[in-house]
């Protein structure tokens, strides 16, 4: 479809808020907490920060979220019942604030969930999920979207994306039929686009990679000492996993309570020495040097070469998180 | 099935539980619902997720040939939460079985071959499937030689199949056990599998080796088969590793670029020599 370009006022973009919340829609935000910006379920306008390069824990749990039933069960001694879980009603959910990154971060996650089987799970928890972007106008070290195709104003994956201009009202850039809807409903409160230039806007993020060259140079480079040299530190501990918008990996577990229960999928992460371990004691993955490999092929090597688009979305929130302060980036510039 | 939640098992009866060696047992699995198995077929090589009801599920192979209309079989060792619970289970109770998945032996493409089966220990179900597959389509296939071998006699599974094989004119079956493994009454072999194999000396003319057995065996079975003049598109193997989902999501079982589930499990000793060392 054709973009449509729009300016919004500050002032309206808080009535467009109110009208959405007001048809009862679910809406998922970046609320300060502490020191730290977390999407989590707002009410009211007033609980939305603005003040955050990017949330300290990704949007993808609205679509995949940590823990999720498959199914349920209830065993008699007679017989066994199941329920499938995707005959439930799934939230229309509005994610209100996501930055471009981790807008680009819900194609490769779709992607992930969309092979020969097609989940009917997630795709019916993404069908109903509303992508309501804001371009970045500040940035840190952290962050390297530029280097794997995306920017602090890029478009791809959202419904809608505003962009802050300096009076202070906004540019809307509508993508999708979905967005196309939501800005119908509430039309009054859109004028004619503005005549700025966006990109004189948006935040400075330096390109520090060529993603095709690492591509290129990963192919060869399952044997290297880079692995063990940017891993050392490494505790395991599975953050940088569960903060990335891409990182789709799970485990699927059983809860049980007395002769019910359920099937749950859960977040994993292949940092984790359990992850590959066999149940005869043999592990494939054995150090945490092999499971730092595992992360940055799969991301880097793995993903692209099967879909053509990387794993990562240069998000930075893995290096931002990491008790140990490994950097991603240093291990990619470093090959 | 790209329509359904594909996490949803089919329900089966245990129709039949035979005690094979110590802590090993085989399931004869009938699926509760007529219709599923009507619809449920499968290849050799293929495997499933088998569970327990609020404990969890395990990966093993389908050990009965597909040959052997409305039921499946597998075989397992009692090793970990899920299998202690299998091991538990009675006749007549209910488990789970997701599958099939994966690849499967290019058994069309073995027609009128010979057919070298080498198992070690546990690894004897997944073979099991392809030997009975060829020995109910008898016809595609010429001379079939199988090597088996276990740690001591009490572990060899299958031991009444073993016999049955043995009487068969048309089936030839070398059985060892590892040296100290022996009864007073053992009449087969005496020595690891890689040297009993070599001690054989089967004809690689026209024939397809299919090597299964612990990691250990089967790095000692290949030069073996190399020295014997079998090449490595001819050598196929099954792997194994941790696997949760079985159809490439769950993003663990991988060897490199390739998933043991969806790619696998079922590789050619020249497929297996291009991938990292990951399993």
């Amino acid at each position: 479809m054709q973009t449509e370009n729009y300016l919004i006022r500050k002032p309206s973009l808080e009535k467009l808020f109110n009208n959405l919340i007001g048809s009862g829609k679910t809406i998922f935000a970046p609320k300060a907490k502490g020191k730290l910006a977390l999407f989590d379920n707002v009410k009211a306008y007033g609980e939305i920060t603005e003040d955050y390069i990017v949330t300290a824990n990704s949007a993808k749990s609205v679509v995949f979220p940590r823990t999720e039933k498959l199914f349920s069960y209830h065993k008699s001694k007679e017989k066994t019942e199941i329920t499938d879980a995707a005959n439930s009603s799934f939230p229309e959910v509005i994610l209100w604030g996501t930055r471009p990154c981790d807008a680009a971060a819900f194609i490769p996650l779709t992607d992930t969930f969309n092979g020969d089987y097609k989940d009917i799970i997630f795709n019916s928890r993404r069908e109903k999920v509303l992508l309501l972007s804001f371009s970045c106008n500040k940035s840190d070290d952290y962050c390297f979207c530029t280097s794997v195709n995306s920017g602090p104003g890029n478009t791809s994956g959202s419904d809608v994306l505003f962009t802050k201009l300096p009076g202070g009202d906004y540019l809307a850039e509508v993508m999708t039929p979905k967005g196309q809807l939501l800005v119908r409903e509430s039309i009054d409160l859109f004028e004619p686009k503005p005549e700025e230039d966006k990109d004189r806007n948006l935040a400075v993020v330096a390109n520090r990679f060529n993603q095709k060259e690492i591509q290129a140079k990963l192919q060869n480079l399952f044997e290297n000492p880079v692995w063990d040299d940017k891993s050392r530190a490494c505790l395991g501990c599975g953050s940088c996993a569960y903060v990335c918008p891409v990182c789709s990996c799970f485990d699927i577990q059983d809860e049980a309570h007395g002769n019910k229960g359920t099937h749950l999928r859960c977040w994993d992460s292949c940092g984790f020495g359990l992850f590959t371990l066999h149940t005869s004691g043999h592990n494939p993955r054995e150090t945490q040097s092999a499971r730092w490999r595992q992360r940055i092929l799969h991301k880097f090597l793995y993903i692209p070469n099967k879909s053509k688009i990387a794993g990562c979305v240069g998000c930075g929130r893995c290096s931002r998180s990491c008790p140990a302060d490994i950097n991603i980036l240093e291990t990619l510039t470093s090959l | 099935m790209s329509n359904q939640n594909i996490y949803i098992p089919y329900l089966m009866r245990i129709e039949k539980i035979t005690l094979e060696a110590p802590g090993v047992k085989t399931f004869r699995l009938k699926f509760e619902n007529e219709q599923d198995a009507g619809t449920f077929s499968f290849r050799a090589g293929q495997f499933g997720e088998y569970s327990i009801m609020g404990v969890g599920e395990s990966t093993f192979c389908i050990a009965s040939s597909p040959t052997r209309k409305g039921y499946i079989e597998c075989t397992f060792r009692q090793a970990g939460k899920v299998t202690s619970a299998l091991a538990l289970a009675e006749e007549g109770d209910i488990v789970g079985f997701r599958g099939p998945y994966g690849n499967t032996f290019p058994m069309d493409e073995w027609k009128g071959k010979n057919l070298l089966f080498i198992a070690g220990g546990i690894a004897l179900p997944p073979m099991r499937c392809v030997i009975w597959n060829a020995l109910d389509t008898r016809e595609n296939f010429k001379d079939i030689t199988i090597v088996y071998g276990a740690k001591s006699v009490d572990d060899l599974v299958y031991k009444d199949e073993l016999m049955e094989w043995r009487s068969r004119p048309d089936v030839k079956l070398v059985t060892t056990v590892d040296p100290g493994g022996e009864t007073l009454d053992w009449k087969g072999e005496i020595g690891f599998v890689p040297s009993v194999l070599e001690k054989t000396a089967p004809s690689a003319e026209n024939t397809i080796a299919i090597v299964c057995g612990p990691p250990i065996m089967i790095k000692f079975t290949f030069p073996v088969l190399e020295k014997l003049g079998f090449t490595e598109e001819n050598i196929f193997t099954t792997l194994e590793n941790r696997m949760k989902c079985g159809f490439g999501k769950c993003g663990r079982c991988n060897v490199g670029e390739v998933y043991v589930c969806k790619d696998g499990p079922v590789f050619s000793y020249a497929q297996l020599k291009l991938l990292p060392a990951e399993y």
